[in-house]
């Protein structure tokens, strides 16, 4: 859709274009979603504990959206996002807690978290580029195994440094972000509107969840626009074919190198505000499994389509989240109502049904990933670009099938 | 000799020093390290070669690869429960049933990771290279999740078969030694040596040695190339399989994640010698083993995961090709 042709034809028609294109549909029904969410849950549930979970897989979206740019955009593999992630969310939490005070230091710093969001943002993005800059020389798959190494270093780290990080104690009564007015309604379950002067935070899920919803939207907007850059296509040509790439005169180190920073440094938002909203940071929510799942949220939801991600990472998260706990509690409820009642007892060997569907999880997500992965290979909503390409790629490939069988 | 190489020899120059220092110093505790290093450092080896074998065929980390081995273990423990005469003891009844057990858990190990490759790798050889990788960790939860079913998250025990006990282990020369240390490192020698001669000698190894080099030459020169890489599957499963094995019958405890941890610490052995590289893995897996061990002994444990993660940044940055320096084409 050219910009020439769009200014010819009449608003409406425009529109009715606009919604067919795949990706703004899906942007529209988010944002809708996204609006209506709080009010929705809070009337239906009469609690805000929805808002918080919504809240929470904000993280996630966050880190699948910095996670696509290097692996989505410039098709570098990282196997050890979480460290980012780790290194915003101690960053924000050391500097905004009680915790330096009973460090050598004896000194405790709080700062204002609007400033620790971009500090965060800042220290991953130095942290990727310090480790990406020795290693993007090398080929592919040893930039993943360094940063699988790097992602286990980091949390071990944190872990190690008791008298600076707490280690496994974690940190805790981390401050809560402030702002100078708020402005509260129906949609948080306050019967009218009004402005709240000197509004704190204070862990309230739809403070929380309103942050975390705009600094998506700001997320995407960056993220697009990086994309249909002159830096975009620089690493669509690395991902395609980096020898070539280097051929058109694109340095192929600084863009691989820009893919990775920028990468990390929305993992290093998302850290600060992760630390923001538990109020708690401990070593062991950094681990190589939130590594992976992020990786999984980005292939599963179509690498390099930020709409994609964003879905894919929304449908894990539900799964890891609402659908596999919820296994237990349900399976047990359907025992008793079909007469199968006395399954649910424990007995000798047998762990009782909900112990079972207990186990169960861990194999479910496997089979759920397996599946997903053979059915659309591509991702649930993959690239158009992509999918043309690996449309093509097929058809080449039935050409020479043909060709094989006539000689 | 570039500059990266420089550095690399200077580090390692480094350690060996302060090794010997160690190794002179206190000669009985660096001699009893030393004796653990080996013994762990055979079983990451038997691990390592099936990393890098799948590795040097289709260019996949096969992260369910750990969980094999870990399952070899469970199932080992459930055979042999069955087989065996009697419970901890050494005796010819169970003599037998250790032989008898061995080949089957490989041989279902086997079969197992054939299995995984013919359902979850091969529908994906031509997509999108990170699909089989997802795929590959999907399979790595859903082999826990069959241990998790099958004996919760509690330590499974394995039956203490090997000869122990009096007679079987004591000090030499004030260094506590015993047969299992001795067995795990002679049975992972021997199955390195027949997996070497395998590879090099064989008709099949030829096939994948060459299947490895240039996938679309060997298939013009009439190679089966699903039927090689199965057999990559299956000879990497082999050894997964008696390195389970081995592991459970060494410390008689497991549980359902072991593999995780093993399978990364044998994942780096593999990068270390040089992936793709099969003599590579095995040395690389010893001295992964050693320098766990010493890192345990003189730094503490909970610098060891660290230790072991930043040699493996630091072989990559200042060795890309690793120890044995061997270079896995590019494809």
């Amino acid at each position: 859709m050219s910009a020439a042709n769009a200014v010819k034809k009449p608003m409406g028609l425009r529109l009715r274009e606009r919604i067919k294109d795949r990706d703004t549909a899906i942007y529209g029904v988010l944002l809708i979603v996204a609006l209506v969410w709080p009010m929705a849950t809070i009337y239906a549930t009469d609690s805000t504990f929805l808002v918080a979970q919504a809240g929470h897989a904000g993280t996630f979206v966050l880190l699948a959206i910095g996670l696509n740019v290097v692996v989505g955009f410039a098709g570098l593999l990282d196997l050890g996002y979480a460290a980012f992630f780790a290194i915003g969310a101690y960053c924000y939490a050391l500097f905004a807690s009680n915790q330096l005070a009973s460090s050598p230091i004896h000194h405790q710093f709080h700062l204002p978290f609007w400033l620790m969001l971009f500090v965060g943002m800042v220290v991953a993005a130095v942290f990727g580029a310090v480790l990406g800059f020795p290693t993007l020389r090398l080929r592919g798959d040893y930039l993943a195994i360094v940063t699988l190494g790097f992602g286990e270093i980091v949390p071990q780290l944190f872990l190690n440094f008791e008298q600076w990080t707490g280690g496994i104690n974690a940190i805790g009564n981390i401050d809560q972000p402030t702002l100078p007015v708020w402005i509260t309604g129906p949609w948080a379950g306050n019967p009218i509107i009004e402005a709240v002067p000197k509004f704190s935070f204070a862990y309230d899920p739809v403070a929380y969840y309103v942050l975390v919803v705009i600094l998506v939207i700001v997320a995407v907007i960056l993220v697009t626009n990086l994309h249909r850059s002159r830096l975009g296509r620089a690493w669509m040509a690395i991902r395609e074919d980096e020898v070539a790439a280097a051929a058109m005169g694109i340095n192929t180190v600084t863009t691989k190198l820009l893919a990775f920073a920028i990468g990390a440094s929305f993992s290093g938002f998302a850290g600060a505000y992760y630390g923001a909203s538990l109020g708690i940071v401990s070593p062991d929510s950094f681990l190589f499994v939130v590594s992976v799942t992020v990786l999984v949220m980005v292939v599963l939801g179509g690498m390099g389509n930020i709409s994609g991600v964003i879905i894919g990472a929304l449908v894990i998260y539900f799964v890891l989240n609402n659908f596999l706990p919820a296994l237990p509690p349900n399976v047990t409820a359907l025992a008793s109502a079909v007469g199968l009642g006395s399954l649910n007892e424990q007995s000798g060997e047998w762990p009782g049904l909900a112990g079972v569907a207990q186990r169960l999880q861990f194999l479910l997500y496997g089979v759920i990933l397996v599946a997903m992965m053979l059915l659309r290979p591509q991702g649930i909503f993959p690239s158009r670009i992509r999918e043309q390409e690996l449309k093509s790629q097929t058809v080449v490939e039935e050409e020479t099938v043909v060709e094989q069988t006539h000689a | 000799m570039s500059v990266p190489d420089l550095v690399f020899f200077v580090l390692s120059g480094v350690v060996v020093v302060l090794l010997a220092v160690q190794a002179v110093t206190a000669p009985t505790q660096f001699a009893q390290v030393l004796v653990f290093g080996l013994a762990d450092g055979a079983m990451f080896a038997l691990v390592a070669l099936g990393y890098t074998m799948v590795y040097g065929i289709i260019e996949l980390i096969n992260f369910a690869h750990g969980d094999v081995f870990t399952l070899a273990a469970y199932v080992g423990a459930a055979l042999i429960t069955f087989f065996s005469t009697s419970e901890n003891v050494f005796q010819v009844g169970n003599l037998v049933a250790l032989l008898l057990v061995f080949p089957i858990t490989m041989l279902i190990m086997g079969a197992v990771n054939v299995t995984i490759e013919r359902v979850a790798y091969r529908p994906l050889r031509n997509a999108p290279r990170l699909a089989p990788l997802i795929t590959a960790i999907g399979m790595s939860f859903l082999l826990e999740g069959i241990m998790f079913l099958w004996h919760g998250p509690a330590t499974v025990h394995v039956p203490n078969l090997l000869p122990h006990g009096p007679g079987y282990e004591g000090y030499i020369g004030g260094v506590f030694i015993g047969f299992k240390d001795v067995f795990v490192v002679v049975a992972a020698a021997i199955l390195v040596a027949l997996l070497a001669l395998f590879i090099n000698r064989s008709k099949l190894g030829k096939a994948m040695r060459a299947t490895a080099q240039d996938r679309d030459a060997s298939q013009l020169m009439g190679i089966n190339i699903n039927r090689t890489i199965a057999a990559t599957f299956f000879i990497g499963a082999l050894l997964a399989g008696a390195g389970g094995m081995i592991w459970g019958l060494y410390f008689n405890t497991i549980t359902y994640n072991l593999g995780f941890r093993t399978g990364l610490i044998a994942f780096t052995s593999a990068v270390f010698g040089g992936i793709g590289n099969i003599p590579g893995a095995a040395l690389g897996g010893m001295i992964i083993g050693l320098i766990a061990a010493f890192s345990d002994a003189y730094i503490g444990s909970k610098w060891t995961q660290v230790v072991i993660f930043g040699i493996l940044i630091a072989v990559l940055v200042f060795r890309p090709t690793g120890l044995m320096g061997m270079r896995v084409p590019e494809k």
